[in-house]
Formats: structure tokens, C-alpha cells, sequence
């Protein structure tokens, strides 16, 4: 059965490629710096599963030590130029979309047809992850396609991952960094301390009133987390059930439903949600990190607003 | 005998019990401060991490082991990154100027109305569950990014750098609304399978469906107002390309006398 270790065997080849064109970059002055942390992160994705928790730990620990002390290197300048891209372009015209596409058409397709694939009995893949799982063939697909279609050097695509990744740097990794700051988070109990503080805090004795401190709490506790769904069950067991359903009688699936979507607001406007806001700034190479959250603040307040409106509205009515 | 409760429970928070009740919350303290004196995010989120940790009472050996298993269980979101060889192969191979080649013969294609275009296309499609048709690495960066510049290129000319990383930024936010907000439609997302779970825990029944209608009224109103906001931007947009021009000919004004 295919399951996502498959997958991560795939990115921890890959990271591990990206080390070595790191480290045979004479070039580059941070080549062992950015050699060691991509390699230390291709060792999480090789075996990782198979470590003690300590040593992942560690690991972890030596990769930010290496960005706090040492520094990662920039990425690289391409190696073609605008003019040779632009014949290419002509050269290839719209065909270049093709293995592009590929990613989502395979993804689809696997997602729709490899959850019923058996093989003498077995089920093919693991039906959990099949989005997951999809998704990592179909990379690998469209790069066959891509390379069948394009013929470059046979190191073009390691080479051109790691001028992709090195742009990125860093921030590749803080989705994960942030996780484990949420489980640290659950560890300690931070959820329901700050649900306790806010409770205490603010004046919860009309009908709007708890609407309001339930949607803007669920924004506000969501950028804290950076998740929506880690704020959702904290919120909702301190202000949404207690109050505005059990106190005030308010409809169950209109306080959830438009709760839930009230945390977005802040998943919009908060570094945290690293893997939304800071590594599509750091992917489009936007000197400003925080540019895309700027980009997205005033829809987030209008639509914690609109939210707001609409659960007042009808979250009473029966 | 309530007063006298009432007041323990409005006592604030100074006493030498109480300051250890909040001492988990130093995490969040790092993580504020740290964003705020723009430390490096991911030395800042471990350091939190590991202080939450031991602020709770537990062991350095038991925490780093919990923040290395929380690592290695999350590896899923790296996932995405293995479009790269692909898409650098195609970038290598002149894409994004092909990209701004289609685009710019469509002359009614603004940058604010090919966004918006975008902004339908990722909501409709993640309300039908498939949230993979859209994402930063495969779409945003070789293919709405660069169309966004282009069509604004052949409107108002010549782009500044501040120009174009501000419709950069924009791309990446349509992609996320997109998602957020057209999501919770499709009932076997996530959200949905928590909120379903949670209220289960609690006693309460509900159905997913239910869930996902609810969530329609939301889902317009992110189209409605981010929708609005891109075509005001295009409004935008012309009046920056103006003023960087102006400045530009004023610059070459001064240095020609």
C-alpha cells in the first residue's frame, strides 16, 4: 500500500538533492550553511519516522541554530537570461502549460480514482491521504512530462529546485515550526487559559454582546494560533455553546458555521498562518514579509464585520 | 458568601499563585515581541515553543521530544514544495514570459479583472472540494503573478518595484480568500469535520450539510467585498503608474538642466 511515507521519501530526495547543488556551489559563501540545513531536513523526511522523538528535537533545534547563528544564503541568480527565456517562450508557445497543469489534472484524477484501486485485495493507497498522495505523483508526473517535453540537462531540475527553495529559505520550514508551537500550545493549556481571561474580562450580558465577543474573540484567538481550527474548540466551549446557544438560545449551526469562518478573518491578518501569509511573500520574493497580510487586512475587518452581522441576525432567529 | 466569590474572581492578576497560573501564556509574549523587534520568525517560534513547554512544568528532555514529534507529524504541509523541479523547469524554460505573452492579448484583461477572475475560479472550485486546483508554489508564483504584472504592464506602461510587488501581494491574497472562503462549502472539509466532531463531543447532532449552507451567506460576501476591492484597485493602479511616470520625467527634467 502506498501511504504518505512514499511521499515524504520523494521530498526528502529532493531536499536532499538541493543540499548537494548547495554544497557544489563554489559561488556561494553560505554554501555549508544552506548545505546542512536542507540536509538535516531531508534527514526528517527520510527517518524521520523511524527516529527517537529526541533526536527529531535536536534536529530541529541544529536547523534554527544554524539560521540564528550561521545565516541561510540568498538564492542564486538564474542562469538564463530574460532574452533566452523569452525565445524559449516563442519557441514553445502555449505547450508550456501543459506539464503545469499536469499537477492539478493528476491530482484530480487520483483523487477521484485511486481511493477504489485494489491489488490482489489490498487497497492501492491509503485513502486518508489520498489528496496528499495525489498530489506527490502528480509533481513527479509533470516533471516527466516536463523533461520528455523540454530535454534540459539532467541536473536542470535539481538545480532550478534549489534556486526556487533558496529564495524561499527558511520560511519552507516555519509552517511546520508553527505546528509544533500549537502542540506546545495544547501541552501547557494555553487555549483554555486565555478563553478564561476573555470570559472574565469583557462584559457578556446582552445578546449582542456575545455574538460579538465570540466572533472577534475567534479572530482575534485565531491570530494568536495562527490556525482557526485550533481557536474553534476553545471559543466555542467558552463563549459560543455556553452562551450564545445555551444562555440566550441562539441556533447551534448558525453560531459554528459562522464562527468558524469569523477565525479566518484572523488567519488573514496574522504572521502565524505562516504558510498563507510569510512564505508567499518569501516565494514571490516580496522584500516586505508581511505584504500579503497588508494586502488582506481590510477584506478580513469588513468580512469579521459582515460575519458578525450575520450571526447576530439570524443566529436568534427560530 | 456569592460576594464574596465575586470578588475573588475580579481579584487581577498579582498574587504569587496567579502568576504562575499565566506563566504558559509566556510563549505568546516571545512570539508578539519577537514579530515586533523582527527576529527571525523561526528562531522566535522555537524559542516560544520550547519556554510554553518548560513554563508548564515539564522537563527539557520531555519537551523537545513532544516539539520534535509535533515537527515530524506536521511534515504533510511541506508537501507542496515538491512542484518545484517542475515549475523551475518551466520558469527555466521561459513560462512566466509566456504567461505575460497570452495575457496581454486579451486587452479587456486588467490586472484587478484577472484577478477577480482568479478570486471566482479558486472559490467555486474549493467549494467543490478541490482545494489542489489553486496554491502559491503551483499557480500564484509561475502563472497569476505574472499575468497580474502583465496585464497591468499593458495598460499603464512601465511598472515600479513597489507597483509590482504590491500586485505580487495581492496575487497570493486572492489565492488564500479564495480558499477560506469557498471551502467550508464543500462538507468534507476539515472545518467542517472539526466543527461536526466537536459539537458531537458535546452532545449536539448536527448535519455537515446544514455546516455548508451556513456557510454560503460568508462565501458572498467575500466575493462581494474582496471582489470590489480588486476592481478598485485597478483605479489604483493607473493613478500609481501616473505619478511613478511623472516622477521619472521630473528626475530626467533636473538632470537634463
Amino acid at each position: 500500500m502506498i501511504t504518505l511515507d512514499f511521499v515524504y521519501i520523494l521530498m526528502g530526495l529532493m531536499m536532499a538533492g538541493i543540499a548537494i547543488v548547495n554544497l557544489r556551489d563554489r559561488t556561494s559563501a553560505k554554501r555549508y550553511n544552506n548545505a546542512a540545513f536542507w540536509g538535516i531536513y531531508a534527514t526528517t523526511f527520510l527517518v524521520g519516522s523511524h527516529l527517537p522523538n529526541i533526536v527529531n528535537g535536536t534536529l530541529v533545534i541544529a536547523m534554527v541554530s544554524i539560521v540564528a547563528i550561521g545565516k541561510l544564503g540568498g538564492a542564486p541568480t538564474e542562469r538564463t537570461t530574460r532574452v533566452d527565456r523569452e525565445a524559449s517562450a516563442a519557441r514553445w508557445g502555449n505547450r508550456l502549460f501543459i506539464p503545469a497543469l499536469t499537477i492539478p489534472a493528476v491530482t484530480l484524477l487520483g483523487t477521484f480514482t485511486l481511493k477504489s484501486m485494489h491489488i490482489g485485495g489490498v487497497a492501492l493507497i491509503d485513502a486518508k491521504q489520498v489528496t496528499l498522495i495525489s498530489l506527490g505523483c502528480a509533481t513527479v508526473v509533470a516533471l516527466i512530462v516536463g523533461m520528455v517535453m523540454l530535454r534540459p540537462p539532467v541536473t536542470a531540475p535539481m538545480v532550478e529546485a534549489r534556486r526556487l527553495m533558496d529564495a524561499v529559505s527558511w520560511a519552507a520550514v516555519l509552517p511546520q515550526m508553527l505546528a509544533a508551537l500549537g502542540a506546545m500550545f495544547a501541552l501547557a493549556g494555553v487555549g483554555p487559559l486565555v478563553a478564561g481571561i476573555m470570559e472574565r474580562w469583557i462584559p457578556l450580558d446582552t445578546a449582542l454582546a456575545v455574538v460579538v465577543a465570540y466572533t472577534v474573540g475567534m479572530a482575534l484567538f485565531t491570530s494568536i494560533m495562527g490556525n482557526a481550527l485550533a481557536a474553534f474548540p476553545v471559543m466555542t466551549a467558552g463563549i459560543g455553546l455556553p452562551l450564545i446557544v445555551h444562555r440566550f438560545g441562539g441556533d447551534v449551526v448558525i453560531m459554528a458555521a459562522v464562527g468558524m469562518l469569523s477565525g479566518y478573518s484572523g488567519t488573514l491578518i496574522t504572521p502565524m498562518a505562516a504558510n498563507f501569509n510569510i512564505v508567499p511573500a518569501a516565494l514571490l520574493e516580496l522584500p516586505d514579509g508581511n505584504a500579503v497580510i497588508k494586502a488582506q487586512i481590510p477584506t478580513a475587518i469588513l468580512l469579521l464585520i459582515a460575519n458578525t452581522l450575520i450571526m447576530y441576525f439570524f443566529v436568534y432567529r427560530k | 458568601m456569592g460576594g464574596a466569590s465575586r470578588r475573588a474572581r475580579n481579584r487581577p492578576y498579582l498574587t504569587f499563585r496567579a502568576t504562575t497560573y499565566v506563566l504558559p501564556l509566556i510563549g505568546i509574549l516571545i512570539v508578539v515581541a519577537g514579530f515586533a523587534l523582527r527576529l527571525n520568525p523561526l528562531l522566535v517560534v522555537a524559542t516560544a515553543a520550547i519556554a510554553t513547554g518548560l513554563a508548564a512544568g515539564h522537563g527539557l528532555v520531555d519537551v523537545v521530544s513532544s516539539f520534535g514529534k509535533a515537527f515530524i507529524d506536521s511534515r504533510s504541509v511541506a508537501v507542496v514544495w515538491l512542484a518545484l523541479p517542475v515549475i523551475g523547469l518551466l520558469e527555466r524554460a521561459g513560462l512566466k514570459e509566456r504567461a505575460r505573452t497570452v495575457i496581454s492579448r486579451i486587452h479587456v484583461a486588467t490586472t484587478g479583472r484577472l484577478l477577480l477572475a482568479y478570486l471566482s475560479v479558486r472559490q467555486l472550485t474549493s467549494a467543490l472540494g478541490l482545494v489542489s486546483l489553486g496554491g502559491h508554489a503551483q499557480m500564484v508564483r509561475p502563472l497569476i503573478a505574472p499575468m497580474a504584472e502583465a496585464a497591468a504592464e499593458n495598460h499603464w506602461g512601465e511598472l515600479s518595484e513597489d507597483t509590482r510587488n504590491h500586485i505580487r501581494a495581492h496575487a497570493a491574497a486572492v489565492d488564500n480568500i479564495g480558499l477560506f472562503f469557498g471551502e467550508d462549502i464543500f462538507i468534507a472539509i476539515g472545518s467542517i469535520l472539526l466543527i461536526r466532531g466537536f459539537l458531537d463531543q458535546n452532545g449536539i447532532h448536527v448535519e455537515p450539510s446544514a455546516l455548508a449552507v451556513w456557510s454560503i451567506p460568508t462565501a458572498v460576501c467575500a466575493f462581494l467585498i474582496h471582489g470590489t476591492r480588486l476592481l478598485l484597485m485597478d483605479r489604483k493602479l493607473k493613478a500609481a503608474c501616473e505619478r511613478d511616470r511623472e516622477r521619472a520625467r521630473a528626475n530626467e527634467g533636473t538632470g537634463a538642466a
